[in-house]
């Protein structure tokens, strides 16, 4: 890759005795949008604020727009937006007050940038003169979004965005950061919702301070070498630990209604399942075979 | 430049948005101006008596009507058995004891020289020190009244008698507020000063709201510049807000140089601030730095001469005040508002504060980390 926007080798941290990053690298091209995908305490909030130079990292290097984080870290903080996983902006001050200090001390102004927020902004700017404290938990994420961009970044790192907010702010979020993209923007990203994982260009699969896996969401699904079963039955929580028993079940997932059942491509018959759950007391027995998505297969990568 | 001026309008919206702050600013002089004074007092007014009189003699009678005669006596009540006016005063009814012998003035007479007996409540020992030096005074008095009568004039005149006149310089008329407002606006600026810095960048780290900042261009001496110019400003504007309320409520005194009040102030300011930077910069919540400086207050409060006086300290306390910038600036306060006194007098003291300050201020921001 050449001049990478992020580039990340063989980053380590530990606090204590916890390794919060083992032995990580990658690489984000200009104008990506990147995501990470991996439980809490997985090392997503230290490898950002390694990259957002608040954290120095024991071991290895990394260098943002070609600046070493260590070293350029004053350059660093001129081209960057980051938004950490903890609302931080002044509760105190109104939504414009936040807004203009930040540009303030970044020495450009509202209108400046204003191209770059516009769609954003105007969400909240019918609420321009309310205290941050007082927004809706999207509309304070819309706030730090712009807040994260008002000096115009090259790269922006956003820690888990979404986290403890609505269906409805998070669709709207993930729309606004591919339109950002347009601006030619490096975006990283990071969550605990796998689902979110296939609105990214690639994403990372980090669990215990590793990363499982890089790649475009489709290439994992592609990937996916398993088959997949959808079930359904009245009583789902015996359904799930029935499933487990079943001999040839690979893994057994909740979602929402259903379960998801993976196995060894063509090992099992759905009418044999079928006759097992009846035996087991289970009404209302639905069985189909389902596409894998992108939960289904980190769900996959994890176990692995 | 411009950095540093827009934290400080940010700084100056989050205070004044804050609704406990104007009340904090404005009604806190006011009330401790007006409580303090009047109740931190040493003067001691209506002391009560028991009397335990058994010798009921004319000479008797004329030493308690002395006592009845004294603005700072009370005669709470008499009796002849020595047992009941301790019960009293192991009431708390009466803090002292006149108990004047059977023969009084028997002996008196005979043999030239008689004795009372004077017990005193020393709880609190500095006013017992008082209540026994103002009945000493009495009883000399009366010593001197009863020589009178019994001396013939040529004998009189023959006694040598050297009489003490003393004057009181720079509070003649021995009031005790002029004495305490000084020190009690010293005490005003350091809680404002003290507790807003001190909660101040430790509020930042506890909402979260320093990540964001830290990842700024912002340099860390703009960013300590921004925040403590604010109280700064709001300190030195307390005190004169309390120095006018002082002039209004209790006409006190102001001798010295106004200008050079508000120098020292100036300094002296900084040091506090710097303190209470330095505690924010080492806690992590609010809660943590309002303890530490809560511990730091008290013993620089309590050893800064505003109550009792450093010269009677203790040698190894009062080389310990040397680093209690509230005694500094108490010192030069009385001083340049009482006395009068010019640079050249307090300026060893002011120099102190002008290490201090910068000592201080200096150990904060370098304690101060933007990373982790």
């Amino acid at each position: 890759m050449e001049n990478p926007s992020i580039l990340v080798r063989n980053i380590s941290r530990s606090y204590g005795t916890v390794k919060a990053l083992d032995d990580i690298s990658f690489e984000v091209p200009k104008g990506e949008l990147f995501g990470f995908i991996g439980p809490d305490g997985a090392g997503k909030t230290t490898l950002f604020r390694i990259l957002a130079t608040l954290v120095l990292p024991d071991k290895g290097v990394a260098s943002v727009e070609g600046l070493d984080v260590v070293k350029d870290f004053k350059k660093i903080r001129k081209i960057l937006g980051y938004m950490p996983g903890r609302f931080s902006l002044y509760m105190d001050l109104s939504v414009e007050e936040n807004l203009s200090f930040y540009a303030t001390i970044f020495g450009t102004t509202i209108e400046q940038n204003y191209d770059l927020i516009k769609d954003i902004y105007c969400q909240i700017e019918p609420f321009k003169t309310r205290r941050a404290g007082n927004l809706s938990g999207g509309m304070k994420q819309k706030l730090a979004l712009c807040c994260a961009l008002i000096h115009k970044p090259a790269v922006i790192f956003l820690d888990e965005p979404t986290t403890g907010v609505d269906a409805v702010s998070r669709v709207e979020f993930w729309e606004m950061l591919r339109r950002l993209k347009e601006s030619n923007i490096t975006i990283m990203v990071s969550t605990p919702y796998m689902d979110e994982a296939s609105l990214c260009d690639r994403v990372a699969l980090i669990q215990d301070g590793r990363i499982m896996k890089i790649s475009k969401p489709e290439e994992i699904i592609a990937d996916y070498r398993f088959q997949l079963w959808a079930v359904r039955s009245g009583k789902s929580f015996e359904l799930l630990k029935d499933l487990h028993k079943y001999p040839g079940v690979r893994s057994v997932q909740a979602f929402g209604q259903s379960a998801h059942i993976a196995f060894e491509k063509s090992i099992l018959s759905m009418e044999d399942l079928h006759k097992y759950l009846i035996q087991t007391g289970h009404e209302n027995i639905e069985i189909e075979e389902i596409q894998p998505n992108i939960e289904d297969c980190f769900m996959e990568l994890m176990i692995q | 430049m411009n950095t540093i001026l827009f934290i400080i309008q940010k700084e100056f919206i989050q205070v004044f948005r804050n609704r406990m702050m104007l009340p904090i600013i404005f009604v806190v002089p006011l009330v401790q101006l007006i409580i303090l004074v009047h109740a931190a007092t040493y003067e001691m007014k209506n002391i009560k008596v028991s009397i335990i009189d058994l010798d009921i003699s004319s000479t008797s009678r004329q030493m308690i009507s002395k006592f009845e005669g004294s603005p700072f006596f009370i005669i709470k009540n008499t009796s002849f058995s020595e047992k009941e006016a301790q019960q009293e005063m192991k009431k708390g009814n009466v803090d002292m004891i006149l108990h004047i012998p059977y023969g009084f003035e028997r002996r008196l007479v005979k043999e030239n020289a008689a004795k009372v007996q004077i017990v005193i409540n020393a709880i609190n020992g500095a006013s017992a020190g008082l209540i026994n030096a103002y009945s000493t005074m009495i009883i000399l008095d009366f010593n001197r009244e009863i020589l009178i009568d019994f001396l013939s004039p040529a004998m009189l005149t023959a006694t040598h008698n050297i009489n003490v006149t003393s004057s009181y310089w720079y509070n003649p008329k021995l009031n005790y507020k002029t004495y305490m407002v000084p020190g009690i606006l010293c005490l005003l600026v350091t809680i404002i000063a003290f507790l807003l810095s001190g909660m101040n960048i430790v509020r930042e780290k506890e909402i979260g709201t320093i990540e964001q900042i830290n990842v700024t261009p912002i340099r860390k001496v703009q960013f300590i510049a921004g925040k403590l110019l604010p109280f700064w400003i709001i300190a030195l504007f307390e005190l004169a807000f309390g120095l006018t309320l002082g002039k209004i409520l209790f006409n006190i005194p102001i001798i010295g140089s106004l200008w050079l009040i508000f120098l020292s102030a100036a300094v002296y300011i900084f040091v506090i601030l710097g303190f209470g930077l330095l505690i924010s910069t080492m806690t992590n919540t609010q809660q943590q730095s309002m303890l530490v400086s809560f511990f730091f207050m008290m013993i620089f409060i309590l050893m800064s001469g505003l109550f009792t006086s450093i010269e009677s300290m203790p040698e190894w306390a009062q080389r310990l005040d040397r680093i209690n910038p509230i005694a500094y600036f108490i010192r030069i306060m009385r001083m340049v508002m009482l006395k009068g006194s010019d640079f050249h007098d307090i300026r060893e003291s002011f120099y102190s504060l002008v290490v201090y300050a910068v000592g201080i201020i200096g150990f904060a921001v370098w304690r101060y980390r933007k990373v982790t």
